[in-house]
């Protein structure tokens, strides 16, 4: 059986600010347009705006200034009721004196749609997340994987232009996540509709999303495709944010072509804007930028492997860099650290490194490894504004 | 050489075998005498209610102040009997009162709550107060404000202003009850009716009305019992003919020459329904209404 959607509807929230009574800001001049048929993930640390902006959209929350449109209709000052939106919450918010037949009928009866209508449209949903056999059960009987489903179908058969969710995997355990996050991408792409999707967890943020927007304390940094947020990142923030384990901050100098860090030099990648710049930087290099050293002439450093976790394939190995550690408030607030100490269990002021090896490199703690660096697979930020460069 | 490898067994913990949870030892010593001395505040928490039932019991040669804790030699429902005629129309109005008293003012503190906590309203942190403050004003300092408006109104002497009065009364309790409880359910709940389609009237009616039982069993009982225990605003507002059961109690335990057995016997069918209430509605305190509706 399949399930009929309407026609996909694309969002414009434009110049949305959301202030609180308290003076707040939760929400900053926002600009983000979702195209049609979409899947849109807004991520972010906690309190960084990802949640309030989804739930303006959904006309849960005011609008301070600026418009939110979905579709051709301009829905800025529109109750809840009145948008053509399906949200799924993160508890799920399941009504609990009522079977899960009558939960997901619910937003239909109260759109009056005629019994019969209802009756087959959450049998076909039903069928096709598997609940059949669940719809005279309340939700209590249910399991946290089951509810999880019923919320789901609860907004599909709504059939509407917009889904909206605000962190549905959040409450299930590691591995049903991670099997209902390649469902959600199925389904996604069997129904077409947009979807904006509010998480916390970078991971899933760069798995389901076609294009992920990048929040912090209110403000949008980057909203991209995954690649280019991994590849391009604009400032500090969004590099540390992006990428697990995250990107390796150093402070370095460069001058005359070259970057220069605890003794190390590295040539810079060609046609770098930074070629014949002589200025203090902060340089980013990802854990999958180090190589084993082959002794061919590449830049590569010497290093003392501190801790090695083993993962079978591969292999990380942290290590100390002779060079202060880089503490800006992005790399924090990408941590959600609020003070440099939250963000390590040792304080130490030089800088630690994490490198991904292949898993057939041999390395042992405390004896010295000379590793190269891919001098195209720096990244460099400006110390003060934190923006690319 | 010999390697002998041993392996530590941990000791296994120590539980009571019931429910898997390791539980402080305490010497059977102790444990005794705490709970002798629970059994003897018992005993003497129902002192009174043995005396009640026992004298209601006997026949009217047997009671005597000195043979009060004796049982009696034959059960005779004489008392009973005599009492019944008297306290009859007093039942009927009670019940007639204090039924709508309590339903209506739970479901009128069910709609107080629920825009008070969960769809809230400009000056919502102003209006809760200012109910509250209501629970605070003494029966006695309302009664000539209360007599003029309830004259003016036409509702003295039937039970119709009895009701209205305690409903009125019963408002800031039982708005506290439902706020409170309401004030404990997700949000996400009612916000998921709203993205749903429905308003604030259906969102009501059928979100939050059915998982509010333990709220309305609280609420009813606390009404129930105010409204059939009170004398001052009963004897006030109605004639003889729909005097409460309080009042026609007070007639027969009031007289000059109380015969006890009597007085025992028509409190004990007094305060039977405010027992019945509980037993049929307390049930619904244990249980968990909101259970399923999150993440579990």
């Amino acid at each position: 059986m399949t399930i009929t959607t309407k026609p996909s509807a694309g969002i414009r929230v434009e110049k949305v600010t959301k202030r609180y009574r308290n003076g707040v800001v939760a929400a900053s001049d926002i600009d983000l347009e979702i195209k049609p048929g979409e899947f849109m993930v807004l991520v972010g640390p906690s309190g960084c705006g990802k949640s309030t902006l989804l739930r303006m959209i959904a006309g849960l929350e005011e609008v301070t200034s600026g418009s939110i449109r979905i579709g051709d209709t301009d829905v800025t000052n529109h109750l809840p009721q009145e948008r053509d939106i399906a949200m799924v919450f993160q508890s799920y918010a399941l009504y609990p004196r009522m079977t899960v037949a009558k939960n997901m009928a619910f937003g239909l009866r109260m759109r009056g749609t005629a019994k019969a209508d209802r009756d087959r449209r959450v049998a076909e949903v039903a069928d096709v997340l598997g609940l059949t056999h669940l719809l005279n059960r309340r939700p209590a009987a249910l399991s946290g994987g089951q509810r999880q489903r019923v919320a789901m179908g609860r907004a599909i058969v709504r059939e509407t232009k917009v889904f909206l969710m605000d962190e549905p995997l959040s409450n299930l355990d590691a591995k049903l996540r991670v099997s209902m996050r390649a469902q959600l991408s199925l389904l996604h792409k069997r129904l077409g509709v947009t979807t904006v999707y509010v998480t916390h967890d970078q991971i899933e943020a760069m798995t389901l999303g076609q294009r992920v927007a990048v929040l912090r304390d209110g403000l949008l940094q980057q909203a991209d495709t995954p690649q280019n947020l991994f590849r391009n990142p604009v400032n500090l923030f969004v590099a540390a944010f992006i990428g697990s384990p995250s990107m390796n901050f150093v402070e370095a100098i460069v001058g005359r072509g070259v970057a220069t860090f605890g003794g190390v030099t590295v040539p810079l990648p060609e046609g770098s804007a930074l070629a014949s710049a002589d200025r203090e930087v902060v340089l980013g290099i990802r854990p999958t930028g180090f190589g084993p050293a082959t002794g061919d002439g590449v830049p590569s450093l010497s290093v003392v492997p501190e801790i090695v976790e083993d993962l079978g394939d591969e292999r990380y190995v942290l290590f100390e860099v002779d060079a202060p550690r880089v503490d800006t408030e992005e790399t924090r607030a990408a941590l959600e650290a609020r003070s440099a100490d939250d963000a390590l269990l040792i304080p130490d002021e030089r800088a630690r490194f994490t490198v991904r090896l292949p898993g057939d490199v041999p390395v042992t703690v405390g004896e010295p490894l000379k590793l190269a660096v891919n001098p195209d697979k720096l990244y460099f930020f400006d110390p003060d504004s934190g923006d690319a460069l | 050489m010999t390697v002998t490898s041993e392996v530590a067994r941990p000791a296994a913990p120590a539980t009571d075998g019931r429910n898997g949870r390791i539980r402080p030892r305490s010497s059977p010593w102790i444990t005794t005498g705490k709970y002798v001395a629970l059994f003897a505040l018992v005993l003497f928490f129902l002192m009174p209610v043995y005396a009640l039932v026992v004298t209601a019991l006997k026949s009217p040669a047997e009671v005597s102040v000195t043979k009060m804790w004796d049982l009696p030699h034959t059960f005779s429902t004489a008392s009973f009997q005599v009492v019944w005629p008297a306290i009859r129309t007093g039942l009927v109005n009670s019940v007639i009162l204090a039924i709508p008293a309590s339903v209506i003012s739970a479901m009128l503190g069910a709609a107080n709550g629920f825009v008070l906590s969960k769809w809230r309203f400009p000056g919502a942190d102003f209006v809760f107060p200012l109910i509250l403050f209501g629970m605070f004003i003494p029966y006695q300092s309302i009664l000539i404000p209360l007599t003029r408006t309830m004259t003016s109104l036409g509702m003295v002497g039937g039970l119709d202003g009895l009701i209205l009065t305690h409903v009125i009364y019963g408002l800031p309790i039982t708005t506290l009850i439902f706020r409170s409880y309401f004030a404990g359910i997700s949000d996400e709940l009612i916000e998921a009716s709203q993205v749903d389609g429905a308003g604030m009237l259906r969102t009501f009616f059928f979100v939050a009305l059915p998982i509010a039982p333990p709220a309305f069993a609280v609420s009813i009982i606390w009404q129930f019992t105010s409204a059939w225990n009170d004398f001052l605003f009963g004897i006030l507002l109605t004639s003889t003919n729909y005097n409460p059961v309080t009042v026609a109690l007070n007639n027969i335990a009031g007289a000059q020459n109380v015969p006890f057995e009597r007085a025992m016997a028509s409190a004990l069918l007094a305060c039977l329904p405010t027992l019945l209430v509980y037993i049929l509605l307390g049930r619904f305190f244990m249980r968990g209404l909101m259970a399923g509706a999150l993440k579990g």
